[in-house]
C-alpha cells in the first residue's frame, strides 16, 4: 500500500495553475479529512463500501418497495426457478417471483431481504459487543501491570469454554424470561447477540494487549507520561488510536463468525423460530434440494460470502487510511 | 437415444432382480464372518433400557442386545423368539377362562454373560416394570397384569386380573424385552435411572453385545458369543452411530455407502428419489401404524407457572379444554396438501389414531376436507372473537396465542409453516419452535423440551404401536398415565386426557375376547379421542422409509415390531 501514499498525498498539493500564493493555499485539513482521501484510493476497499452500503439498502429498503411477506405461502407457485433461467430453456419460472420460490412456495427475494436484516443485525451487534468488551480488556490487562494476570486468566477461562454448551445452557436458563420480556423475535435476538457476544472477545483482547503492552513503552507514550497526562488520556489519545488496526481487523473477522454462528444455532433448533429466515437458515434448509434446486442456496450463499468479504475489505482499507505511516503525513 | 435407455434400465433392473432374488437367502457359514456393519440412526440413544424410554430409536437400539419372548414378523404376525411356540388357546398356553398365559422358554438359552436365562429373568422384568415407585415408560404393556409366577426354570406364567383376550402385552414386541434379574437386582424402584451401567450396557440374549456407549453418540458392539445359532450373527461388530439428520443418514447409505442401514428417512419424496440415484443404497418403503400427528395440550403450559405445575392437571389449559376450538384446528388443516408436501407415495392422509390393520380401523374421513369456514364459525360459536382488534381471537383478557413445538427434521418444519398459515388465518398467533430429535424423544427428566414434558400448546411427532393390537396403545390415554414431576415425567398420556368414559372402554376392551366385538370398542375408543373430542389430530398415515446398502442382505423392514427385529439374519452380499 505504501507505493500509493505519494498519490495520495498528491492531492494536498497546490494545483500548477492556481494564481494564490502557496503558503496560504493549504487550508486547515482535519484527520478524518486525510483518513478518507486516502481510503479513497484503496479501490478494493470503496468497491466493498458501495457493495455493503447498496446490500443494507437492500435490505432495509426492499421490503418497502417489495412487499411480499416473506413467511406468506404460495403452493401453487412453488418451486419456481429465478427468471434468468428462463434465457436457457422453458422451466418454471415467474417475474412476480424473479428470484424464485422455495418448495411452500415463499418468495426468495423477500426472505432474503428479511434473512439479511436479521443475519446483518445479529452480525454487527455481536460484532460491537464483542470489539467492545475485547478492546475494553485489552487495553486495561496491557497497560496496568497489576491486572494484566487476573484478565489474561480471565481471558483464557473464557477462551476453554465450549461455544456451543455454553450457548446451550444459556438457552435453557433465558430463553423464557427472555421471550415473555420481549416476545421471540426479540428475546431469541438478544440471547443470541450477547451468547456470541460474550463468547468472541476473547482473541482481540489478546491481540489489543500484545500491542498495549508494546506501546506503553514507546518514546511519545513515556514524554506524555513525564508531563503529567493521565492514564485516560493516555489510552484514548496514544494507544487506542495505534491499537485499531487490529480491533478492525478482528472486527471484520467477528462479523463473519457471528453470521455464521447464528446458522448453526438456528439449525440446532435454537436458534430463531423455524419459519423466521436468516441468511443461515435459508441456506441450511436448502441443502437438501441443493442438486435440483442450486439458486436457494446460492443466493444467501452469495449474500453471507459477499457481505463478509466486503466487510474484510473495507477493514483493510481502514488500516491502511488510519496508520499514519502508510498515510504519509 | 431415449428408448434404448429405457430398454437399457429395464433389462438391468430385471438382471438386478434376479441376482437379488437369488441372494435373499442367508448363504450361512462362521459367526461374524462378515466383519464390520453400520448403521446410522439420525436420533442418537440416550439409553438401552426400553423400559425407561419412550424413544423409538432406544428401543430399537437396544432391541440389538434385549429381546423378548416372542415378536411380529413383517406381516403382523406373531413369532416365537426366546419360546418354542406362541401360546395360545388351541395349545393349552393361553388358559381357557383368558385369565392367564403360560410361557415355556427354549431350553439351553444363555445371556451374553454366559448364565444360563431361566424364568427368574422373566419375572424379574415385569416387576421391574410394575413397581410401583418406578416411573416405567412401557407401564401400558403390563396393563392388567396382576402377577407373574415362575412355575419351574423354563416356565412362567403370566396371571390376568381378569379376562384378558390379547395376553400378548407382556413381553411381546421390542417394547417388553426381558432384562436380566442379576444385573438390574439393585436398579428397581426410584433407583432404576441410577443405574447408569445397566442401563448403558445390558447383558441381553440378542445377537450383538455393547462394549462401548456414548449417550448420543454412538455405541459399539461385537457378536454376543453365547447367541443360541452357532452361525449367527454374520457381522463380528456393529457401529451404531447415533445423531444427525435424516438427510445426512440417507446420503451416508445410499451415496457415500459409509454405513449400510438407515433408520426413518423422513425426507420429502423428490429427496429421497435423487439420493437413490446414487446407486450405492436402496430406499425400501412398508405401511403399518405410524401417524404423524399433532397432540393438544390439555394443561397450561405457561412460564409463569412455577416448575413442577407446568404442563400438569393442576392447570387446565385456558382454551384447549374447550372441544369446539380443538375442531376448528382441526378442520383448518389441509392433509391431502402435506401429504403432497411432505410423504408423496410414503404417506396417505388419515383422521384416525389406528390406521390398521383394518379391524381397528375406524371410518371417519371427516377431517379430510379443509373447511377454514367452519373453523372460524366455531371459534366465534365459542366466544373467542377479536375485541382489542389486534389481529388475534382473544377472550376474557387471554389471547389465542399458540405455541407450536415438533422435533427438527426438514418435513416437520414445512408442516410447521403450513400449519401454522391455515391457523393464522382463523384468527390464531403461532409461535413456531423446534428441538433437536435426539433431545425431544430423549425422555429426560432434567430437560424442559422433552415432547412428554410439553411445555407447548400443541406439538407434532409420528408414534405407532408394535404387534398388531391397538390395546396397549388406546390404553395409554387413561389418567394413571399423565407424565408429571411425580412419576419423572414418563407417562405416554402425552395429552393429559382424563375421561371416566374412556377408562369404562379400556375396561371393556380389556374383557373382550369376541375379534369383532373388540374392532367395534377399538374404533369407539379411537373415536373417542380423534374425531369426537380432537384431542388428538392424526394428520398423516406414514409408510416407513428406511435404506440398506445394495451389499446387505437379509433385511426385512418391518413395521410392526424393531427394524433391526431380525439384525442376527443380516449378511454381505458378495461383490
Amino acid at each position: 500500500m505504501t507505493d500509493r501514499a505519494p498519490q495520495a498525498s498528491a492531492d494536498t498539493i497546490l494545483p500548477a495553475g492556481d494564481p494564490t500564493p502557496p503558503v496560504l493555499a493549504v487550508k486547515a485539513r482535519s484527520q478524518w479529512r486525510d483518513v478518507w482521501d486516502q481510503f479513497r484510493s484503496h479501490r478494493g476497499a470503496m468497491a466493498s463500501l458501495v457493495f455493503l452500503i447498496a446490500m443494507i439498502l437492500f435490505v432495509l429498503a426492499g421490503p418497502l418497495v417489495w412487499r411480499l411477506d416473506p413467511t406468506a405461502l404460495d403452493i401453487r407457485n412453488k418451486d419456481l426457478r429465478p427468471i434468468v433461467n428462463a434465457l436457457w430453456g422453458a422451466e418454471k419460472v415467474s417475474w412476480a417471483h424473479p428470484m424464485g420460490t422455495d418448495n411452500l412456495g415463499r418468495d426468495l427475494m423477500a426472505q432474503i431481504m428479511q434473512g439479511g436484516r436479521i443475519s446483518l443485525a445479529v452480525g454487527a451487534a455481536a460484532m460491537i459487543l464483542s470489539i467492545v468488551i475485547g478492546t475494553f480488556v485489552g487495553v486495561i490487562a496491557g497497560y496496568f501491570n497489576r491486572l494484566d494476570g487476573l484478565l489474561m486468566r480471565l481471558t483464557d477461562l473464557f477462551l476453554a469454554l465450549p461455544l456451543l454448551p455454553l450457548l446451550l445452557v444459556m438457552m435453557l436458563l433465558f430463553r423464557d424470561p427472555l421471550r415473555a420480556a420481549f416476545g421471540p423475535e426479540q428475546g431469541i435476538f438478544i440471547l443470541i447477540v450477547a451468547g456470541i457476544g460474550i463468547t468472541s472477545w476473547m482473541h482481540t483482547a489478546r491481540i489489543v494487549r500484545g500491542d498495549v503492552l508494546a506501546l506503553k513503552e514507546r518514546e511519545y507514550v513515556l514524554a506524555a507520561r513525564s508531563i503529567g497526562t493521565p492514564s485516560r488520556r493516555i489510552i484514548t489519545r496514544h494507544l487506542l488510536p495505534n491499537v485499531l488496526s487490529p480491533i478492525l481487523v478482528s472486527a471484520t473477522l467477528g462479523l463473519a463468525t457471528a453470521i455464521i454462528t447464528e446458522s448453526a444455532l438456528s439449525f440446532l433448533g435454537l436458534g430463531f423460530p423455524p419459519d423466521f429466515p436468516t441468511w443461515g437458515k435459508i441456506l441450511a434448509d436448502s441443502v437438501p434440494r441443493m442438486t435440483a434446486f442450486p439458486e436457494r442456496v446460492i443466493w444467501p450463499g452469495l449474500a453471507i460470502s459477499l457481505t463478509v468479504l466486503a466487510v474484510n475489505y473495507i477493514g483493510d482499507g481502514l488500516r491502511d487510511a488510519l496508520d499514519p505511516r502508510i498515510r504519509g503525513l | 437415444m431415449k428408448l434404448k435407455t429405457i430398454l437399457m434400465g429395464a433389462a438391468a433392473t430385471l438382471a438386478f432382480g434376479q441376482m437379488a432374488q437369488a441372494q435373499t437367502e442367508n448363504p450361512g457359514g462362521e459367526r461374524g464372518r462378515d466383519g464390520a456393519l453400520g448403521i446410522i440412526y439420525w436420533q442418537a440413544p440416550s439409553i438401552l433400557n426400553a423400559y425407561l424410554s419412550g424413544g423409538t430409536k432406544d428401543i430399537e437400539a437396544a432391541s440389538l442386545v434385549s429381546e423378548p419372548l416372542g415378536r411380529y414378523d413383517e406381516t403382523g404376525a406373531p413369532v416365537p423368539w426366546l419360546v418354542d411356540e406362541i401360546p395360545t388357546v388351541e395349545n393349552g398356553g393361553v388358559a381357557e377362562d383368558l385369565t392367564s398365559i403360560t410361557w415355556k422358554l427354549t431350553e439351553g438359552l444363555l445371556w451374553s454373560d454366559g448364565t444360563p436365562f431361566t424364568a427368574n429373568d422373566v419375572k424379574f422384568t415385569a416387576d421391574y416394570c410394575m413397581d410401583p415407585e418406578g416411573g416405567c415408560a412401557q407401564l401400558a404393556k403390563f396393563e392388567n397384569v396382576e402377577s407373574v409366577e415362575v412355575i419351574d426354570d423354563l416356565t412362567v406364567r403370566v396371571n390376568f386380573a381378569g379376562p384378558t383376550p390379547n395376553p400378548y402385552g407382556p413381553f411381546m414386541g421390542n417394547q417388553s424385552p426381558i432384562i436380566q434379574a442379576a444385573q438390574f437386582a439393585e436398579c428397581t424402584g426410584a433407583r432404576a435411572p441410577e443405574c447408569t451401567d445397566a442401563n448403558f450396557m445390558p447383558i441381553g440374549t440378542g445377537p450383538f453385545v455393547v462394549t462401548d456407549f456414548r449417550t448420543n453418540d454412538v455405541i459399539q458392539l461385537e457378536a454376543n458369543p453365547n447367541y443360541r445359532d452357532p452361525s449367527k450373527p454374520a457381522f463380528a461388530t456393529v457401529t451404531f452411530k447415533g445423531g444427525g439428520d435424516a438427510e445426512a443418514a440417507g446420503r451416508a447409505v445410499m451415496q457415500t455407502g459409509e454405513y449400510d442401514y438407515a433408520w426413518n428417512l423422513q425426507l420429502a419424496p423428490d429427496v429421497i428419489a435423487a439420493m437413490a440415484e446414487g446407486g450405492v443404497g436402496t430406499p425400501i418403503t412398508a405401511f403399518g401404524t405410524l401417524v404423524e400427528r399433532i397432540e393438544m395440550n390439555l394443561t397450561n403450559p405457561s412460564p409463569d407457572l412455577p416448575e413442577g405445575e407446568r404442563s400438569t392437571p393442576a392447570h387446565p389449559h385456558p382454551y384447549l379444554t374447550d372441544a369446539r376450538v380443538r375442531e376448528a384446528m382441526s378442520i383448518a388443516i389441509d392433509r391431502n396438501l402435506l401429504v403432497e408436501v411432505g410423504y408423496g407415495e410414503a404417506g396417505r392422509a388419515t383422521c384416525n389414531l389406528v390406521p390398521a390393520p383394518e379391524m381397528f380401523a375406524s371410518d371417519n374421513t371427516g377431517c379430510l376436507t379443509q373447511d377454514l369456514e367452519r373453523a372460524n364459525a366455531l371459534l366465534d360459536e365459542a366466544g373467542w372473537t377479536d375485541t382489542n382488534g389486534n389481529g388475534v381471537r382473544d377472550k376474557d383478557g387471554i389471547e389465542m396465542n399458540v405455541m407450536f413445538l415438533s422435533s427438527t427434521n426438514a418435513v416437520r418444519q414445512d408442516f410447521q409453516a403450513l400449519i401454522k398459515d391455515w391457523w393464522e388465518q382463523i384468527g390464531m398467533a403461532v409461535e413456531l419452535r423446534n428441538v433437536d430429535g435426539s433431545v425431544f424423544f430423549g425422555g429426560d427428566p432434567g430437560s424442559p423440551d422433552t415432547f412428554q414434558k410439553f411445555y407447548a400448546d400443541v406439538e407434532m411427532y409420528a408414534n405407532n404401536f408394535d404387534g398388531t393390537d391397538p390395546q396397549a396403545y388406546l390404553a395409554a390415554y387413561t389418567c394413571d398415565k399423565i407424565p408429571g414431576p411425580d412419576n419423572g415425567w414418563q407417562g405416554e398420556n402425552i395429552n393429559r386426557f382424563c375421561d371416566p368414559a374412556y377408562e369404562a372402554l379400556v375396561a371393556e376392551l380389556g374383557a373382550t375376547a369376541d375379534l369383532a366385538e373388540r374392532g367395534r370398542i377399538a374404533k369407539l375408543m379411537n373415536d373417542a379421542v380423534t374425531k369426537d373430542s380432537n384431542v388428538i389430530v392424526p394428520l398423516v398415515d406414514r409408510g416407513r422409509v428406511s435404506a440398506h446398502a445394495n451389499t446387505l442382505g437379509g433385511v426385512i423392514l418391518n413395521t410392526w415390531d424393531s427394524e433391526l427385529w431380525n439384525a442376527a439374519d443380516w449378511y454381505r452380499i458378495a461383490e
